[in-house]
């Protein structure tokens, strides 16, 4: 008795071996098969230390995107931050991004607050309003010197 | 007397060296005639056929393997990282490890095992017995006919089974983890979503290809040249080449697999 023919054996192997493969990269690869469900915004940063392309960008701690493209602007002395943001998710123009750690030595992310002004920035819009990371190493610089005990003392007068 | 015996070990290690270098090269000869062999008209139904053996018959024991790997990874992992207190990245290292590693390097050893060893004693068998040398006579090409479909095969079949093992394994890792030992489920798979990327799984891939050139030549080859073994002769001679070809397709899956591990850091 012959109850499966070998080519629908063989069907149903490829099948589920090219549906794993498929699920393996578009899902867990991120490969993007249709690109065009982001739209690009732009921010410049005086410094953007420990992001690299595919950082996450948050909105209220809500995952909207990612890094796309880190470049200079050599008129401006500025890293020029190219954000990919989900289709749909509006962004003001008086929004402000910042640079923010995930936990005390994770990952860096952008954090935008969208900002409450009427006019939405459009595809490939700047946002102007930035705040650059924190730098540890600085502030514990400062400390271990006693900068920060100065400058306190300097307001406090 | 001194003298002779230096002489004697220098060419033994001369002998051998050559031996290693001139398969190599006759390997690699076979590899690419039976490769170009591959796109040869009515060559689909063959390879259909040894589909069958090599990839569909092969998926069970595959599962089974990457569903224990998958569950033993998440045990062992989930007592390490407690100790740090970061059973949240359980998911990520499972399944890192699975598709960068384990995942390609476990499904060829197992399908070596499963296939390989009965493809070289297939191919030998038909040697010993005179059934290559029968068609040389009827104007078939054997490398056509035997070995071509194989190799066809196993690159179309090696990363089906590998993307099974994987999910199959990352799965067992959820069962361990979060159904027996009560990591968070949301965390298990949100870890794996933001800390695989799609170099990890190319990788992987990668990976999976190269065995299967791999493993096809090295078993193919030892049968169909086992006829000129110097050890031995009929059918002690196939045990031998079935031996050496599992062996040496072991060796060669985990030499390739650091060479290409080392490709992609």
């Amino acid at each position: 008795m012959k109850k499966y023919t070998l080519e629908s054996v063989v069907g149903v192997f490829v099948v589920v071996g090219i549906l794993c493969v498929g699920y393996m990269t578009v899902k867990l690869g991120k490969v993007s098969l249709f690109g065009d469900d982001y739209y690009t915004l732009r921010a410049l940063f005086n410094s953007v230390s420990g992001l690299r392309v595919g950082s996450a960008v948050e909105i209220h701690g809500i995952e909207v995107g990612e890094v796309d493209h880190l470049t200079i602007d050599a008129e401006k002395q500025m890293a020029v931050v190219d954000l990919k943001i989900r289709k749909g998710i509006k962004v003001s123009d008086d929004a402000t991004a910042s640079i923010k750690t995930s936990g005390l030595i994770g990952d860096k992310y952008v954090s935008i607050d969208p900002g409450g002004s009427g006019e939405v920035l459009k595809p490939g819009g700047t946002i102007l309003d930035t705040n650059s990371p924190v730098d540890i190493e600085e502030l514990i610089g400062k400390y271990a010197f006693g900068d920060v005990n100065k400058n306190s003392k300097k307001e406090g007068k | 007397m001194q003298n002779n015996f230096v002489r004697v070990f220098v060419q033994d290690i001369g002998r051998k060296t050559l031996g290693i270098i001139n398969n190599l090269g006759a390997a690699s000869i076979f590899f690419s005639l039976a490769f170009v062999r591959i796109f040869r008209p009515k060559q689909v139904r063959e390879i259909i056929q040894q589909i069958y053996y090599i990839g569909a018959k092969s998926s069970t024991i595959v599962g089974l393997v990457g569903l224990f790997t998958g569950m033993v990874l998440g045990l062992q992992l989930y007592y390490t990282l407690t100790k740090f207190g970061s059973e949240g990245v359980l998911g990520s290292v499972v399944a890192l490890s699975l598709i960068r590693e384990l995942g390609p390097v476990l499904t060829a050893i197992m399908i070596t095992a499963r296939a390989g060893s009965a493809m070289t004693a297939e191919i030998g068998i038909l040697r010993i017995s005179e059934q290559i040398d029968a068609l040389y006579t009827m104007r078939i090409d054997s490398l056509r006919f035997l070995i071509s479909p194989r190799i066809a095969a196993a690159i179309i079949s090696f990363p089906l089974l590998t993307a099974l093992f994987d999910l199959i394994g990352i799965l067992g890792g959820y069962i361990t983890g979060v159904v027996l030992l009560g990591v968070n489920k949301g965390a298990y798979f949100y870890r794996i979503h933001s800390y695989v990327e799609f170099v990890d799984i190319k990788v992987g891939f990668v990976k999976a290809l190269v065995f299967s050139v791999l493993v096809s030549t090295i078993c193919c080859y030892q049968g169909y040249f086992t006829h000129l073994r110097k050890d031995s002769y009929g059918s002690k001679s196939v045990s031998i080449s079935t031996t050496s070809a599992v062996v040496l397709s072991c060796i060669m899956i985990l030499v390739a697999d650091y060479i290409v591990t080392s490709f992609f850091v």
